[in-house]
């Protein structure tokens, strides 16, 4: 039991609040105090990194202890998975509203925009870490539509467009997932995680189970985005504020998809040969798609956000290999390594694609344009911008020393390890095509000849931008510190070891 | 089994509506129909035949009461249903506004 875990939640709600009722009237009230929440809870979400470990924390709401080992009332669980993802959610929204802080001056309502940001940081950690699957749905609707409002804070023709687009899918997820939540509560009498995994290990219908599955991995992939249900992705990351942007591709999709997924595979459901093999083909399919479709694109953003769907493919499809082994139930420490890269990756990811948003946002604030061919040589004019994104261009396309290329050669390697040579293949050919990709930016860019109207005018971006790109572009390469042996035990094998271990997640929870 | 039937008519109802109708508000109606499908289902799997209302009468134990769990998660998800319903109205007006019609064929400045 430990006070502190709801904090989370009711810091960045209560931020919401007070900046709607205070920032009437004093001025800047809302950036600084904004800024401030998500500092104070970077701060305490790495504590919790540092002091959890192999350790399970729960809260239980309102202080209900389990009625005869069956848990009742709202649960809110820390382990060493989720304190990972926490620390990326946080540690990133508090460098893009930092990097807002000049950004979004070109804006009105800031009010508005800062309190969305803390009402979407609230739901995501929310998700993160609510303990029963009910909750998870309330929290994601509070950073969904948190989001959606984002979304169109330009309120443009186009901003309007892709929110309209990105409702409607939401839409359908969410009741996709609200049937699922339905579904599973007629049969188990039970919301909380860890108890459904105990009531349903009792015995079960085969074909039920199956439609349930099916029904969760269709709502959670459309929030992730995973390739069939990819379509809202490119329109909504693209027209958003690029703060918003990084928070959208950098954070969002993966704590209320890929996380919530990656959760309810491994801790809730028996794994299945059947769903294994659908979620590693998926995997495949969006990391293979997501990147031929961002070859052709002319317009930074949009182009960021193909790469998005692209390398959550790579996370997809490494925790699918590390279940496909799983479920034939054999080399457990091989599945244990494809798990570690994909939550690598998954950190790494939110590192890197939240810079290159940053960096676009950059451009897009100094030059004005988000199309490539307006733009050139801006190398010279903005210094800092332009080291910073080489070095996450470089970490997307896995070049070494930096992030992304640890996370894919752990990823590569263990499905070689593994026989899934096609795959691997496939992973090498993806990071090919997406180097090339990158080039193709860098050089259009920062080092061609100029040939933009205003190319004289343009000026390296004010403090608070550059601040941010840099510390998240040190990221990036301290990152690549967590594969080696003594940080990789105290950090990413507490993760992989809650979701291996069947039965250690119920037990830990319900105390049995 | 024909209340379930019935429910799940009325989500295919919903998703129907959006897949062919072309107006962004008849659009936001079918997406409303479908959850309220949800809502419906929610409601109906907490029903068990001959319950009251979950308020225990002591002086009857054993009286059979429906299950009030699934109650709570309704009045919750009406709450976030408005919410979005109120978002993409807002929406609605002002595509409304920029563009000058609802119609969803004209509504295209985003491809590629």
């Amino acid at each position: 039991m430990n006070p502190l875990i709801p904090l989370f939640v009711i810091i960045p709600l209560a931020g919401a609040f007070l900046i709607m009722i205070i920032g009437r009237f004093i001025r800047d009230f809302d950036k600084y105090f904004a800024t401030l929440v998500l500092l104070f809870l970077a701060v305490v979400s790495f504590w919790f990194l540092f002091s959890t470990g192999e350790k399970v924390t729960v809260y239980k709401a309102g202080g209900w202890e389990p009625v005869n080992g069956v848990p009742v009332g709202i649960y809110m669980v820390l382990d060493g998975f989720n304190t990972l993802v926490l620390c990326i959610i946080n540690l990133i929204g508090f460098l893009s509203v930092f990097y807002s802080i000049s950004y979004m001056n070109r804006y009105t309502s800031g009010n508005y925009f800062y309190s969305l940001f803390c009402l979407m940081v609230a739901g995501m950690n929310g998700v993160v870490i609510s303990g029963d699957i009910f909750n998870i749905f309330v929290f994601l609707e509070i950073s969904a539509i948190s989001s959606y409002a984002l979304v169109a804070f330009g309120v443009e023709k186009n901003e309007l467009e892709a929110t309209f687009k990105y409702q409607v899918l939401g839409g359908i997820a969410s009741f996709m997932i609200l049937f699922g939540i339905g579904f599973i509560y007629w049969k188990a009498k039970t919301l909380n995680i860890a108890d459904i995994r105990i009531v349903f290990s009792t015995g079960y219908d085969r074909t039920y189970y199956l439609f349930v599955q099916i029904l969760l991995l269709a709502g959670f992939g459309l929030k992730a985005a995973i390739m069939p249900f990819h379509a809202w992705l490119p329109d909504a990351h693209s027209s958003a504020p690029s703060p918003i942007s990084a928070m959208l591709s950098g954070v969002l999709i993966k704590a209320v998809g890929i996380y919530v997924i990656i959760r309810l595979f491994f801790n809730m459901f028996a794994i299945s040969q059947a769903m294994s093999v659908l979620i590693t083909s998926l995997g495949a399919l969006s990391m293979l798609i997501g990147v031929l479709l961002a070859i052709g694109q002319w317009d930074i953003k949009r182009l960021l956000a193909y790469h998005s769907i692209s390398q959550m493919g790579y996370v997809v499809l490494s925790v699918g290999i590390g279940m496909m082994l799983i479920s034939k139930g054999m080399r457990n420490e091989i599945a244990a390594l494809a798990i570690a890269g994909g939550i690598f990756h998954l950190i790494n990811h939110a590192a890197f694609k939240g810079l290159l948003f940053l960096n676009a946002g950059a451009i897009e604030y100094a030059a004005g344009t988000r199309d490539l061919h307006e733009m050139g040589g801006l190398a010279r004019q903005m210094p800092a911008t332009a080291a910073t994104s080489f070095t996450a261009s470089m970490a997307i396309s896995g070049i070494p020393p930096f992030n992304g290329f640890f996370s894919k050669l752990i990823i590569i390697v263990a499905a070689v390890m593994a026989r899934y040579y096609l795959l691997a293949v496939l992973a090498v050919i993806v990071s090919i095509i997406t180097l090339a990709s990158f080039l193709k930016f860098q050089r259009y860019a920062f080092f061609n000849k100029s040939e933009g109207p205003n190319t004289g005018k343009i000026r390296e971006v004010p403090f608070p931008m550059v601040f941010s790109m840099i510390i998240l572009s040190i990221i990036c390469l301290l990152l690549s510190l967590l594969v080696l042996p003594g940080i990789r035990e105290t950090i990413l094998t507490p993760a992989t070891d809650i979701l291996m271990d069947p039965s250690k997640y119920p037990s830990q929870i319900t105390g049995i | 089994m024909i209340p379930y039937l019935m429910c799940f008519g009325l989500f295919l109802t919903g998703l129907y509506g959006i897949i062919t109708r072309r107006n962004l508000v008849k659009i936001a109606i079918s997406l409303s129909v479908m959850e309220f499908s949800t809502f419906l289902f929610l409601a109906l799997i907490g029903y068990i035949e001959g319950g009251t209302a979950p308020i225990v009468d002591p002086a009857d134990p054993v009286k059979v009461y429906v299950d009030p769990l699934p109650q709570a998660l309704v009045l919750t998800a009406i709450v976030i249903g408005l919410a979005t319903t109120a978002m993409i109205m807002a929406v609605i007006i002002r595509i409304y506004r920029k563009y000058g019609t609802f119609d969803i064929r004209e509504i295209k400045n985003l491809k590629g």
